[in-house]
């Protein structure tokens, strides 16, 4: 487990949200083949774009009140706050590609 | 470089032929568009491909072939194939991202995609309520109410799964018997939580932050009717994922490809395995047999033209 994407509960989520720039939160369950397969695409983002963009992750089987609050009804969704406001989503799996020039789009 | 072969598509089809291909000492490259595993990786718990006598999870079974694949050498990049080049014996498969790949032979491994409803509302509320996933997103409708539309093997199967999860599961069904294995409908049968509702199709999802409502309408008694249900899991088939071809190779009237026995579509030197082949089986079992028959083809014909 690396700490380049840092897993979140209840207590620290709000705190996480507000840093500064943008901030990506994976939800994601242990059961979720997709969200296996996108978690090392996750982790290596993390490694690029490291103090430029905080990412962090919610298992929502720990955290169901994280999920139901920011109501998902699907995994993976990825979730990007900024000053702790959603400023967008993206629900699946999805190419690396794709969440780049998603994340360069938002920062 | 010139490889030998390029396969395009990293499902089970397309990591058996890599796997064959580099057995074979074939210099083979797997391009993958998104993430290698193919729907897979999209099944909770696969029960009827053999050599799993207690089954086996759709991820697990995914790496488990890619890990095989390259152990023999099998290289893969991920990318989105913008264009192929067919003239002359050298194929060239371009990138959208970029680069350029240069190839005595293509494998066309790129599968299916789940088939839209195309109903209202559908794309509105996906990931709020309306999903293709069952593994993936069942886990937020506990005590709830689900529809699941279809009547094939994955609609029966996910929607036994999703009674894990769910008070009531509407299946909704066009016709007014089901498709599905006969041993999954005997388990959709005998399962209390399951309602089937025959003969109906569906016509529009209403709600607001997440589905309400799914409107359904027989097509016999043409009566509408309107479920109170928080997710809608649609499960009617699949298209083929063929749209970067551009009618480079002949395909059948619904778009799949067209080969022989021995995977050989209309362009000599381009192959084509799994899903997004025509053929009366699309399982992981059929997958792999094309992707093996594949490969071989692919060194008979390198044999003979180069």
């Amino acid at each position: 487990m690396s700490d380049a994407v840092k897993s979140l509960s209840a207590d620290s989520f709000d705190q996480t949200i507000k840093s500064p720039g943008l901030v990506m939160v994976d939800f994601w369950a242990t059961w979720c083949g997709p969200c296996k397969i996108i978690a090392p695409v996750i982790e290596e983002l993390a490694k690029e774009y490291a103090g430029k963009v905080t990412f962090a992750k919610v298992n929502t089987d720990e955290n169901p009140d994280l999920a139901s609050r920011h109501n998902i009804r699907g995994i993976p969704t990825l979730i990007f706050f900024k000053d702790g406001k959603v400023l967008d989503q993206v629900v699946g799996a999805v190419p690396k590609t794709q969440l780049k020039s998603k994340i360069d789009s938002l920062v | 470089m010139v490889y030998d072969v390029v396969i395009i598509g990293g499902g089970p089809a397309g990591l058996t032929a890599g796997l064959y291909a580099s057995r074979a000492k074939l210099k083979s490259l797997l391009i993958e568009k998104g993430l290698t595993g193919g729907l897979v990786t999209t099944t909770e718990w696969v029960e009827n491909y053999p050599g799993f006598e207690e089954g086996v999870e759709g991820v697990e079974l995914a790496r488990k072939m890619e890990t095989q694949a390259t152990r023999f050498g099998l290289e893969i990049v991920q990318g989105a194939v913008a264009d192929i080049l067919p003239d002359g014996k050298i194929k060239k498969v371009s990138l959208e991202e970029g680069g350029q790949f240069e190839t005595k032979s293509i494998i066309l491994a790129t599968g299916a995609h789940p088939r839209p409803l195309k109903v209202e509302g559908e794309d509105a509320f996906r990931g709020k309520g309306v999903s293709y996933c069952a593994t993936c997103d069942g886990a937020f409708f506990r005590g709830e109410k689900i529809a699941v539309v279809g009547g094939g093997d994955s609609a029966v199967q996910e929607g036994i799964f999703l009674t894990k999860f769910a008070e009531t599961v509407y299946i909704i069904h066009r016709r007014d018997r089901l498709r599905a294995e006969k041993i999954l409908q005997e388990r959709a049968f005998s399962n209390s939580k399951i309602r089937l509702i025959w003969d109906s199709v569906a016509e529009k999802i209403e709600g607001d932050n997440g589905v309400k409502t799914l409107h359904i309408r027989n097509l016999k008694t043409d009566e509408r009717s309107a479920l109170d249900v928080q997710g809608v899991f649609i499960y009617i088939g699949y298209n083929p994922n063929v749209e970067f071809l551009k009618g480079l190779v002949a395909l059948d009237e619904n778009n799949y490809i067209i080969t022989d026995e021995n995977m050989f579509t209309s362009v000599p030197g381009i192959f084509a395995a799994g899903d997004v082949r025509k053929k009366q089986l699309k399982q992981i079992a059929t997958a792999v047999g094309d992707g093996a028959i594949a490969a071989v083809s692919v060194e008979k014909y390198i044999e003979e033209n180069f």
